[in-house]
This record gives C-alpha cells, structure tokens and sequence, in this order.
C-alpha cells in the first residue's frame, strides 16, 4: 500500500546566503544560464537583477514562523513551506530547488524549514548551504554586522569571492578568518562567482552519509590552531583590555599592512569547539548530545560529527541545527582506521572546557 | 460497492467542483477537465494553485502562478478576473453578487462585479481567505490570527489574534463561529457572536499527529469535519459555545492511514472521508455506520464534491487518478 502513496525521490534544495553585494545574483545567473543539463527551481526574495526570463522563478517576502513549542530558536520560513508545496505539485519540471537568501537573512530558519516542516520535508532535501563572501569587504562586514558571520558559521560551502580585488596575502587571512568561524566547511576562493557550479550544487552536504564520502577529511583541515582561530575567543571577551597587545603580536607575524584584516577577527562572535576523543559509550553519549542541544541548542549554529561507539563495526555520523540533532550509521570502519571520535560545535558562548571534559566523560572505560 | 467512473489525468489535481451535474476537475499544470459526455479540457492558468466553487452562482474561481485570478463558467469558458503579473496567487474566495477575494503577498483585495478593487493591507502574508456567510466581510488568515475587515466601509479591521501561523480560514454557515487550520497540527476557533467590545471567544481543537488541509461543515453547520489524523476528526458545533469543554467524533478510523480530504453530503449528515492512499470511505454521523466508495488507488484523495442532490461524489486524486462515485447505482 505504501508503494503507492510518494516514492518520489526527495528533490535536492540549496540555500544561496551572502551578504549583499557578495555576487549571489551573479552566481545565480550562472545557474540559470550554464549549460549543464539540469533546470533549477529559484526563489528570490525580490526579482531584481535576475535578467533571465524563467517561468521558475518564484518570489516571495521572507516570513519567519516561530512554532509554538516554547523554543525560541524553532523558527522555520513560512513562505517557503507555501512554495515548495505549490512547486512539488508539479515535480517534473526542474532536478533541485535553490533558495536564494536576502543579504541580512539568518539561515537558519531556512535551514529548520526542511527539518521541522513535515510536508517540505517529505518532498525535498537540504543539500547544502552555501555562502557567497566578498572578499574585499568581509571585514567591514563582520565588523558591522552579525549576519555576516552567521552566514559563514552555518553554511556546508564557503565561496570567497572577488578575490581578484584583494593581494595575495590579504586573501589568505580572508580565508583564515573564514576557517576560524567555520572549520567545517568546504573553501573555495573564486572571484565573479566563477566558482566550478559541480562544487556548490548537489553536494549532499545535509546528508550525513554523502557530506562525509565527499570530505574524507572532515575535521583534519589542521586549522584548529590557527594563530587567531578558535583559541583566540578568550580575547573577544576582553576586546578592549587586551586589542593593544593583541596588535602587537599579530604584527610579528603578518606585518602591518593587515593590521585591518586582522582586527577584523575580533570582531568574529562565533567560536568553534573541535572535539576529539577515543571510543565512546553509546549510553553515555546519546544522553549527553541531547542533553548539549536541549539546554545549549540556542548557542549551538552547527555541530557536526564521526563517532567511534565501542563494539560498533560501523562508523555514526551525527549533525546538527540548534536543536535539531540526527545521527546514522554511516560505513564499517575500514582496516587500519583509527576508531576516534571527532565532533565540532560552532556557535556562540560555548564553554569549551566543559564541552571537552564532557564528552571526554562519554568515552568508553577500556 | 457503488459504482466509480474513473478519469485518469496527468499529475496533481488539487480540486473538484461541480457545476450543475458536471464535475470539473482543476490540475495544477493548469488546466479544467470537465466530465461532460466525455473529457473536455479548459486551458486556464500557467499552473494553478487554487480553484473553488462560487456558493453564489453557477461558476467557478480559481487563481495561479501567472498571477490570474479567473471565472470559470459551467460551459467551461475563461474569464479573466483580474492579474498581477509575477504574483502566485493561492488564496481565493467568492461572495455576494460577484464579488471575489483574492490575496498575494501582503494584500487581500476584493473585487467587485463592476471591477471596482478595494486593497486591504495585511501586516503578514495572507495564508487563507474566507467571505462571511452574509459576504458583507472577509476573513483573511495570517501569522498570528485573522483579521476582519469590512468590504463596504473604511472601518478598522477586526484582529483575532492567537500565536502561531493561521494556514486557512472558514466561517461556520451560520456566521457564528470562525475557525483557521495552523501550522502546527491544530484548528484555532473564534465565537463571534460576543458581545460588542467583548473579546472573542477562543477554541483551541488539537491533538491532530499532522497539519489539517481539509475542513467541511455539515448542511446545518452542526459539525465540522477535519483531515489530518487517520480518522476524520468531527467538531460538534450544535451548542451555542461549540465544541468548547466536548470531544470530537472520531469516524472512518484506520491504523496509520491518514484522512486527507473531508467532505460532509449537501443533505444529510454523512460525510465523505478520503485517505492518503487514496481510499475513499462515506460514514454516517448519527450512528457512524461506514460504506467502501472507493479502494485505495494511486495517489492520495486531494478534494472532493458532492452533486447539488447528494447522489454523485467526484474525487481528485495528488496522483492524478480521479474519478466520479455513484451511490444512487
């Protein structure tokens, strides 16, 4: 009987974010226009410069729907689930969705929309959500705006763009602060969003098997202990007692030429927590993750994660928005793979040490 | 087990209306196709995704993607009512001496029959659109409530609010009663016969395990059915407070199979209830007896209509596997 009701293969959805002015239209442009043998569905918060003709083209106000659960961080994009529903009645017409973002939209509550919405969710997929950054102006950004940062925390795919109106150098700390904010993301510098569209559509980044098979080396980009990465978060709370040294070492390393973009990264509020540790003990984990997503989820932007349980063949792959969580067996561990738990938070006032202490306290006794 | 004519259509059909004995069947690709010695078609929107019956006279009104609102004629002509260009129009509604509602984005207009449009603006996007039975005032559905405003005057809009997105809107027969679907597995009432300056009354009717995208009044408005769990869910509103303080009835229950559409008969309290797998089943009120129309078939039951004199049942199918039920046969 289920075999009649909806074996429709759920169509893949991209969320498109950037500030303004960071090349979104520009990409999209080449999304409609490219030759590369599959049509997208776009909706647009306003027309705009989107000077291609295609009846896909939907616009529609961003609304954001709080539920009625008592969470405040439970917030899903009404218009989106009107949408979707309008355009899946009609399925055959384009292979994916792409949901382009205004420049000061939160991500998050597109994101939730294909979590929490039962109909969206039985129809569609999150694929990915992609940030478009300039990287002239990334640090004007952050400094002026906490959707900037937002963006780049929460997306799958970090695109730097305009790269060509930025030296060599200054790309690189662009890059680096990107990487601070978001360890788990995939990179890409590009300028006139020239990026290759293979590494920005269909990446099943949300899904947890696929994100994985495609990023072997989830959580080893060795940036952990970047010079103002993560670590670096303890000054932030101390901004103003402690810029004037702050300066003074950074210019060791950079020179004073990037005293901007470096200065920049305080004003970075988003901290990630990478988080490494042996086998784990399945019945003290699970209630430790829901435990952290119940009382920190508002904190929490992203967590993604690889556990080794104890006695299990199979490697679990875990990951998350605010207080959304979902995990799954992902593959057999392979010969001579090292069973190690590796997880990462990305959010605001994390306490690092009590994550760490805490999951080390799931381990497994040996 | 009565008889079934089935039409076999491509893709989603989202309604089913009929004008005299003729069912007209809307598809979200665009199209009418009305059973009328033979399938006959009316090309209409650049897809559609709203169509309903005029209560008021012989026609109906539907709205789409290509931003039209059109009047469909029981001879199956098109008319168009009125056009904003790019808009997805998904909310329509039909009152008195050809007046129509229509909404987008964060507009409810209504248009007159001399084509005269009066704009109400909403403070969020309308998600439902309802005439009051006497058609003097519209209800549109919004996050947070409903407002109500009066079409003839420049009076202020009546707000009702309740937390939480309203996702549709219907008044009970007689006007007493205003109830929205919502967002989260829930119906919200209001009781509007208060007294003037007195808050409305609210009625919270939950328990639903999901959204309900069906609602039907029975003939004299004693009972409103629902879709949403795997048995229509029946609101007793006979009393002059409604269902507050009393359980719904619970008909046509099967394990785990959602009701999807519901429909009550034009004559009698028996009600049509179509399943998710698109088995459709007629159940009377009074003593809950239940009646097969129709077996499961490919799709969800996304809408059905009785004919004027109860005896023919047309149902339209998300799969496109529609079709006309007999129970006179």
């Amino acid at each position: 009987m289920t075999d009649a009701i909806s074996t429709q293969k759920p169509i893949p959805v991209t969320v498109l974010t950037g500030y303004l002015g960071a090349g979104k239209t520009t990409l999209l442009n080449r999304i409609l226009s490219e030759n590369h043998g599959k049509k997208y569905a776009v909706i647009v918060n306003e027309f705009g410069e989107i000077g291609i003709d295609n009846d896909l083209i939907v616009e529609s106000d961003e609304e954001i729907y709080e539920m009625n659960n008592g969470c405040v961080c439970c917030t899903v994009r009404g218009d989106l689930i009107r949408v979707v529903e309008g355009l899946m009645r009609r399925p055959g017409r384009f292979d994916g969705i792409i949901v382009e973002t205004t420049g000061l939209a939160d991500p998050v509550p597109v994101a939730q929309t294909f979590f929490m919405d039962d109909d969206v969710r039985a129809k569609t997929e999150l694929d990915a959500v992609i940030a478009l950054v300039d990287a002239k102006h990334l640090p004007l950004r952050l400094k002026d705006s906490r959707e900037a940062e937002d963006q780049i925390a929460f997306a799958d795919v970090v695109v730097i763009n305009k790269s060509d109106l930025v030296t060599p150098e200054e790309l690189d700390v662009i890059e680096d602060i990107v990487r601070a904010i978001n360890p788990a993301a995939r990179v890409y510098k590009t300028s006139r969003s020239g990026v290759d569209l293979a590494r920005v559509l269909d990446q099943g980044a949300f899904n947890l098997e696929r994100a994985l098979e495609n990023d072997p080396h989830f959580l080893e980009h060795g940036h952990d202990d970047h010079v103002c990465g993560p670590d670096c978060d303890h000054d932030h709370h101390h901004h103003h007692d402690h810029e004037h040294d702050h300066h003074g070492h950074e210019h060791h390393h950079h020179g004073a030429h990037q005293h901007g973009a470096m200065s920049a990264i305080h004003d970075v509020t988003v901290q990630s927590v990478s988080l490494r540790g042996g086998q784990m003990n399945p019945e003290r984990f699970f209630p430790w993750i829901q435990k952290i997503t119940q009382t920190q989820g508002p904190n929490i932007l992203r967590l993604k994660g690889i556990i080794a349980f104890k006695d299990d063949p199979e490697r679990y792959v875990v990951q998350g928005v605010h207080m959304i969580i979902e995990g799954d067996h992902q593959r057999p561990w392979k010969e001579g793979e090292k069973h190690e738990s590796r997880l990462v938070f990305i959010g605001r006032d994390l306490d690092r040490e009590k994550l760490e202490t805490s999951f080390k306290a799931c381990e497994a006794v040996a | 087990m009565p008889t079934v004519a089935p039409l076999d259509l491509d893709g989603h059909v989202l309604a089913v209306e009929f004008l005299g004995d003729v069912p007209f069947f809307a598809s979200a690709n665009g199209t009418f196709h009305r059973l009328d010695g033979g399938d006959r078609v009316s090309e209409a929107h650049q897809g559609m995704l709203t169509a309903i019956r005029d209560p008021h006279s012989e026609s109906l009104i539907s709205g789409g993607e290509d931003g039209k609102v059109l009047r469909i004629s029981a001879d199956g002509s098109v008319s168009e009512l009125a056009s904003a260009p790019r808009k997805w129009i998904s909310q329509v509604a039909a009152g008195p001496q050809g007046a129509i509602a229509y909404s987008y984005g964060k507009s409810s207009l209504v248009r007159l029959a001399d084509g005269t449009t009066k704009e109400f603006a909403e403070e969020r996007t309308v998600e439902g659109l309802a005439f009051a039975p006497k058609g003097l005032r519209i209800a549109a559905a919004r996050y947070n409530g409903v407002s109500l405003h009066w079409i003839g005057m420049n009076a202020k809009p009546i707000d009702l609010e309740w937390k939480g997105a309203h996702t549709g809107v219907t008044f009970s027969p007689d006007g007493n009663f205003l109830v929205t679907s919502m967002q989260e597995n829930a119906l919200h009432g209001w009781k509007l016969d208060s007294k003037p300056g007195a808050e409305a009354r609210h009625m919270r009717m939950t328990g639903y395990p999901t959204k309900v995208k069906s609602l039907s009044w029975s003939v004299k408005g004693k009972w409103l059915a629902s879709s949403g769990a795997p048995a229509a869910i029946v609101w007793p509103f006979q009393g002059k407070d409604g269902p507050m303080g009393k359980a719904p009835l619970e008909l046509g229950t099967r394990a785990n199979i959602m009701a999807t559409a519901v429909k009550f008969h034009p004559l009698e309290d028996i009600l049509a209830i179509g399943f998710i797998d698109g088995m459709i089943l007629a159940v009377r009120i009074a003593d809950s007896k239940e009646a097969l129309l129709r077996r499961p078939g490919k799709g969800a039951v996304s809408a059905m209509s009785w004919s004027k004199n109860g005896k023919l049942l047309a149902f339209a199918s998300e799969a496109g596997d529609c079709g006309v039920i007999d129970i006179s046969a």
